[in-house]
């Protein structure tokens, strides 16, 4: 199969490879995929939370060379959205960007998934954070 | 030395240059058919065919007359199941074969279930191995065949062929083997194995591709087949259609190659693999091999590299031929059902590589496998979130994963 040129770009060069604090209150961890379906994606957001905007973002991915570049993709697109933007983000805007052929379609919707699930996480956290506001 | 390098000659092998040489005249000067007796064409096409058919029948202990060549190993299996599925009908309808067998078998064992044939797939032990008592447990009194493969395609594991074909002897019960990527890279003796009906191609030990042969035993006992293909009447009736004599004539050079050399050429296998294999092991922590070192195949190393997804790797060593077990790099989008068989996990499957040295590797070329895959997949263990939660002793068995 040939990869797309986008597609080996990231592979080669990934941006933003690595990981952030778990137990920072700003920061959202997404984890999706399963190893034995053979991805596993980590994506982790930073969010400074007057402005809501994500001022970090960062990931690991165990997966083929179309779900490295998904995730990597993803963060890139990431930094300097606000939570809310981020959500706008689908699974079909990868796709065209990386001219993903149709069996890596999984690998953008695990992608879009990573992204909900670490701003989920952050908004959790960010609400039992005014929760404790608010009964101290 | 040649980018790019090719390390995957479990899948086919290039044809050996004097091979080639011995194949050319048959295409265009001696290219009567075999089957024509009456004017010297067909004679030196005979002729060209019988000493092809003798060096096959060497090569495997056989006899000449023992030999029926085909297009392929597909069509040997196909022939060897279906033609005494056939034949022995009446004897009974029951065969045993195994999970890890090709798909040659596994799938012409489907279609002969649908034809009211009962098919016992053994599965087999975490070393590749099937269990020999299981395997006499399976056998009835319906039992007709069991087909064991003698060397894994994907793994290089050496199946017990020699006690399987004493057991099968004992019982009455003919014995066929997929003897595909065995023969030629170790001595394989249809005598001495108690082997009825082996499969064998011409691609795999540095023939042509397209021709391929069926060993049918003719004595203790008399083996017969069913011919799946009517016409002309061709091989003794067992595989009509006219004879491939350049394939044929190709086929026999390398078979006749492998007999002479195969001793020092598995010496010198097994040397680059037990290199290739010692360097990977020295530089990177949780490497699995795939199957029994023990017995197997001395070109063979099917390894897998542990939080490291297969096709990601292939993509880093794109000056490499290798393949992967992953499902990434399937059709089906299945991990390899071969590994699955073992029992490592679909995980370790999807993390596998299959290196299949050749003849023409080099201990240069090994080595350059070797450092680049290292360095590869210290890469991506970088990028691994499962390496970094093994790291910090996390056991990703127990964690909740979010399938998808």
């Amino acid at each position: 199969m040939a990869y797309s040129n986008k597609v080996l770009d990231h592979y080669n060069n990934p941006r933003n490879v690595g990981s952030l604090d778990k137990s920072d209150p700003n920061v959202g961890t997404g984890m999706v995929g399963a190893p034995e379906c053979g991805d596993v994606m980590k994506l982790q957001v930073k969010v400074n939370p007057e402005t809501g905007v994500i001022e970090d973002a960062k990931f690991k991915t165990f997966g083929c060379g179309s779900a490295i570049a998904s995730s990597s993709l993803a963060t890139e697109w990431l930094h300097g959205k606000t939570v809310d933007e981020a959500l706008q983000i689908k699974n079909t805007d990868i796709v065209n960007e990386l001219s993903l052929p149709p069996v890596k379609i999984h690998c953008s919707v695990l992608a879009e998934d990573a992204i909900k699930a670490a701003i989920s996480d952050y908004k959790k956290k960010a609400a039992t954070k005014s929760e404790a506001v608010a009964s101290s | 030395m040649k980018l790019p390098i090719y390390m995957d000659n479990h899948a086919t092998t290039p044809v050996d240059p004097r091979v080639f040489d011995t194949m050319k005249p048959y295409f265009t000067e001696i290219f009567g058919n075999a089957a024509s007796r009456n004017h010297s064409f067909g004679w030196q096409a005979e002729e060209a065919v019988e000493k092809a058919r003798k060096q096959a029948a060497d090569l495997i202990g056989a006899n000449a007359k023992e030999i029926v060549f085909t297009s392929g190993a597909t069509e040997s299996n196909n022939l060897a199941l279906k033609g005494v599925a056939e034949m022995y009908a009446e004897k009974g309808n029951h065969i045993i074969t195994a999970a890890t067998e090709h798909k040659a078998v596994l799938d012409t064992c489907k279609r002969l279930e649908k034809h009211g044939i009962r098919v016992t797939y053994l599965p087999v032990q975490t070393n590749g191995l099937i269990d020999l008592d299981m395997l006499a447990d399976a056998i009835t009194d319906k039992t007709i065949l069991i087909s064991i493969m003698y060397a894994n395609n994907e793994i290089g594991v050496l199946q017990p062929i020699a006690e399987i074909g004493k057991l099968a002897k004992s019982k009455g019960v003919l014995l066929h083997t997929d003897a595909t990527q065995a023969v030629g890279k170790v001595p394989v003796n249809v005598i001495k194995d108690n082997i009825d009906l082996a499969s064998l191609s011409g691609h795999k030990m540095y023939g042509p591709k397209g021709v391929g042969a069926l060993y049918v035993r003719r004595k203790s006992p008399r083996v017969q087949i069913t011919a799946q293909m009517d016409g002309g009447g061709h091989e003794r009736g067992m595989r009509s259609g006219t004879l491939n004599v350049p394939g044929i004539v190709g086929l026999g050079e390398a078979c006749g190659l492998c007999n002479a050399g195969m001793q020092e050429e598995a010496k010198r296998m097994a040397y680059l693999r037990d290199k290739l294999r010692g360097k990977l092991e020295k530089e990177l922590d949780e490497v699995y091999i795939n199957g029994t070192m023990e017995h197997r195949l001395p070109n063979n190393l099917n390894i897998s590299f542990a939080y490291v997804e297969g096709e990601s790797l292939l993509m880093g060593i794109n000056d490499i031929a290798v393949s992967s077990g992953s499902a990434c790099t399937s059709a089906t989008l299945e991990p390899s059902y071969v590994l699955k068989a073992l029992g490592a996990g679909d995980d370790l499957a999807h993390s596998s590589i299959r290196f299949g040295l050749g003849r023409f590797n080099t201990e240069e070329e090994v080595d350059y496998v070797a450092d680049k895959v290292i360095d590869v997949v210290k890469k991506l263990r970088e990028l691994s979130p499962l390496y970094e939660m093994a790291k910090e002793g996390i056991d990703l068995a127990k964690v909740q994963w979010s399938a998808h």
